[in-house]
């Protein structure tokens, strides 16, 4: 029996279809709670060509959802550790892994080397990128998003349907929507938007059923409603694109996805739970902040010290001014060390503060 | 006029609803939602597009059918 057996004998596939399959070359973006569902059946499928482009690691409380990962993964990068993965589920298949972030810059290069591309990315930057780099380069984009129990999935730039701009043709204000490491959600509802994902990527590729265009299904994990919206093709979102065609690889991103500034109070932060503070003047500094566990790492010795920084915690930073404690955010953002804040007040106002609040 | 509003994702945490009916008056898209920012002052701060009878549509379409869906975008993944 080969591999592919429960394929061949279905009528619709047959082994023409598997050809297909094997012949077929698959973009992820995205190796998380979409990406492993969708990576994991697409590689099953014996789709013979699969990217996968993710910068980010795994970490503890990715193992919830993202299931290509276990304990062994911590750490590594999603992209690579997903590779490893899929190569054991099937090593018919050739897999690359692209550990970096998708960019203006690499996109329609990257783009151009396969035939359909799927978003499993989880910020409105990456999804807009995709969305532009898939009209520029003509490539069909299987979507998928979610929001704690609810997701959305749909099949947009294909065979001249519409685009996710004739949807939503601008990304929202900043701030004003919330990600899953925020706001939590439900560990199967990636599960089930990725699968569904993954089937209109083996639909596109084997001509089979009605793909998902023109349209977006919303799904409702917890009443498991789904209600299918059409969405019009608007020329004027994709002439909008293509015109920028030229200037594509040079385009700044011009919108920002940051939920939060990098910038707090104390005064906001001292009744949260689960924070680390971070303390990154120069050791012999004063005063020191008692009554709060701090973790002292100069700003200048930063990088050599990234192993006392607990990822699974929000950090907050500070030292004597607010400045410091701002670059060292923006230092470890470069570093994709999120979920750093920096403590707008110095030592000596957050020692004030600290008082108060032992004070009440 | 009696409609149903759907609401999705980040719009239903504002109207603590998925689901109510609206009695309506007026003639287009953007006049509905004008009367669900009065109910619903909050939702001015969020993004969503309208479908009427499961179908997107611009704001000043004209409300003839009796089912609205507000559509917020998601990012998450």
């Amino acid at each position: 029996m080969s591999r592919y057996s429960r394929h061949i004998i279905l009528s619709e596939i047959g082994q023409a279809g598997q050809d297909k399959l094997s012949k077929a070359k698959v973009l992820v973006v995205g190796a998380g709670g979409l990406g492993c569902p969708i990576l994991q059946y697409l590689a099953a499928a014996g789709v013979g060509t699969l990217g996968i482009i993710d910068f980010d690691v795994v970490e503890i409380s990715n193992l919830q959802r993202q299931v290509l990962f276990g304990t062994k993964s911590l750490g590594k990068n999603k992209a690579l550790a997903a590779k490893k993965r899929l190569e054991d589920l099937n090593d018919d298949i050739s897999i690359t892994a692209y550990p970096e972030k998708l960019t203006h810059t690499n996109a329609i290069a990257l783009f151009n080397e396969y035939n359909i591309i799927v978003d499993g990315s989880d910020n409105f930057e990456t999804r807009y990128l995709v969305n532009d780099a898939c009209i520029i380069t003509n490539k069909p984009l299987v979507f998928g998003a979610i929001f704690k129990f609810e997701g959305q999935v749909s099949v947009f730039n294909y065979k001249n349907g519409p685009s996710y701009r004739c949807l939503f043709p601008n990304p929202p204000e900043k701030g004003t929507v919330p990600n899953c490491s925020d706001i939590g959600v439900l560990g199967v509802l990636p599960g089930i938007i990725g699968s569904m994902q993954a089937n209109e990527v083996l639909k596109i590729i084997l001509g089979i059923g009605t793909v998902l265009s023109g349209k977006l299904l919303c799904f409702n994990a917890l009443t498991l409603q789904n209600t299918t919206l059409k969405i019009p093709r608007s020329e004027t979102e994709i002439i909008k694109v293509l015109a920028e065609k030229e200037n594509f690889n040079k385009k700044q991103i011009d919108f920002n996805c940051e939920i939060e500034s990098i910038e707090v109070s104390i005064k906001d932060l001292i009744t949260k739970e689960n924070i680390q503070f971070i303390d990154v003047r120069e050791l012999d500094e004063q005063p020191k902040v008692n009554g709060l566990a701090v973790t002292c790492i100069p700003l200048s010795d930063l990088e050599n010290n990234l192993d006392k920084i607990d990822l699974e915690k929000k950090k907050a930073i500070f030292c004597q001014f607010g400045i410091r404690s701002k670059n060292a955010v923006l230092k470890l953002k470069n570093l994709n060390i999120n979920n750093c804040y920096s403590i707008k007040e110095g030592a000596s106002e957050i020692i004030k503060y600290i008082n108060i609040d032992i004070a009440m | 006029m009696n409609i149903s509003i759907k609401y999705f994702g980040q719009l239903a945490e504002v109207t603590q609803k998925e689901e109510e009916s609206f009695e309506f008056s007026k003639h287009s898209v953007s006049d509905l939602v004008e009367s669900i920012f009065v109910k619903y002052p909050d939702l001015k701060n969020k993004d969503f597009k309208v479908a009427q009878n499961n179908e997107l549509v611009s704001a000043d379409a004209k409300i003839t059918g009796a089912e609205i869906a507000l559509l917020p975008p998601f990012a998450g993944g």
